[in-house]
């Protein structure tokens, strides 16, 4: 073939099986393979730059039928690999023009790999999102401020001082939302190695009207999964006014950072 | 045991545990939160990258993309027939 090609990168392990990728499709529908140096392997594939080039990347990734599908390959082959052996994964649309150049990133960048990996080692992502339940919201207004409010002014001023207690009793009611969302936070980070927020996902994304207030990721080490599962549970029980949602086990994406150490918190 | 997908509202009881869902994994997860770390996570490297990433912000190419067509992924499961050029905006 002669059409130019790239290697795009998916995650670097220290090694792993011979074989154990070939039932794994990638991005570009082809064979899954490896670029070793320095001990560690790169798991990568041939794909054309006519479609993963710096030129097609710019507009494919605009395009979201496209950007789903290559988000969702690039995840099952990390996912594949992770099941073997700890990974850093790469972020999305890393394409390298060859192994040369594969090889010498991983060489030039070892000893932060090896850190990193060992970090990951024995390790997993879980992803918790914390909404306002619908109905505490629903019930914020009417807390406040009966019908016998029958002060001076008439009833416009009334009116006025209703509408102004339940606008308070609405301030009040998100602030403790807040408030909640962050010892939900901290009670779990507790159980964490590490942890890291992610923007508060759009309500026009996640499907529901009630408000993101915490997109968390957090890195525990294996054997506690059980422990942060019944915790989110337990917290899940302890406020009635949060809603909890919890993901994973992910491949520890929110964690990779090879060059930012610590500034997630 | 750990290795099942899980994903779900977690239920305020005790006993209850997410329900693990042994559906193909990759499949089940939303979106949305994959494209949070597989755009925001992850290695960059910077070097002979076909494309530098930090030239692009792919959260936002992504985030534009995801609310621009955000009525295809609202629809039915059978939906694909949106036309991809509702998806892609001007400019850049």
């Amino acid at each position: 073939m002669t059409e130019p090609r790239g290697l795009w990168v998916y995650a670097v392990t220290e090694q792993i099986p011979a074989g154990s990728l070939d039932q794994v499709a990638g991005v570009g529908g082809g064979q899954v393979r490896t670029v070793v140096a320095d001990g560690l392997t790169a798991i990568a594939e041939d794909v054309p730059l006519e479609e993963f080039g710096e030129a097609a990347l710019r507009r494919n990734l605009e395009d979201l039928a496209w950007l789903e599908e290559t988000a969702r390959a690039h995840h099952r082959v990390i996912d594949a690999v992770v099941r073997q052996s700890p990974v850093v994964p790469m972020r999305l649309a890393t394409v390298y023009s060859g192994d040369a150049s594969v090889a010498a990133m991983l060489a030039g960048r070892a000893d932060d790999f090896r850190a990193a990996l060992g970090r990951m080692s024995r390790r997993q992502e879980w992803g918790v999102k914390v909404y306002a339940a619908e109905r505490a919201e629903a019930n914020a207004a009417p807390a406040h401020g009966g019908t016998e409010d029958t002060g001076s002014g008439g009833k416009g001023a009334a009116y006025l001082r209703r509408r102004r207690d339940q606008l308070s009793a609405q301030q009040d009611a998100r602030r403790e939302l807040t408030v909640s969302a962050e010892l939900v936070h901290g009670a779990l980070s507790q159980l964490a190695v590490d942890s890291a927020l992610h923007p508060p996902q759009a309500p026009q994304l996640t499907g529901t009207s009630a408000p993101m207030l915490l997109n968390a990721a957090y890195l525990l080490d294996e054997q506690r999964s059980e422990d942060f599962t019944a915790a989110v549970g337990a917290l899940a029980k302890s406020h009635p006014a949060l809603r909890l949602e919890l993901t994973g086990p992910w491949p520890p994406y929110s964690f990779a950072g090879v060059e930012q150490e610590e500034e997630a918190w | 045991m750990t290795d099942e997908y899980v994903e779900g509202t977690v239920v305020p009881a005790p006993e209850r545990r997410p329900v693990r869902n042994p559906a193909a994994p990759s499949e089940r997860i939303a979106l949305v939160d994959l494209l949070d770390r597989v755009l925001a996570g992850g290695v960059v490297v910077a070097g002979e990258v076909t494309l530098s990433v930090a030239d692009v912000d792919l959260v936002t190419v992504s985030l534009r993309a995801l609310v621009t067509s955000v009525s295809a992924l609202a629809g039915p499961a059978d939906g694909s027939a949106h036309s991809r050029a509702d998806v892609r905006e001007p400019g850049r």
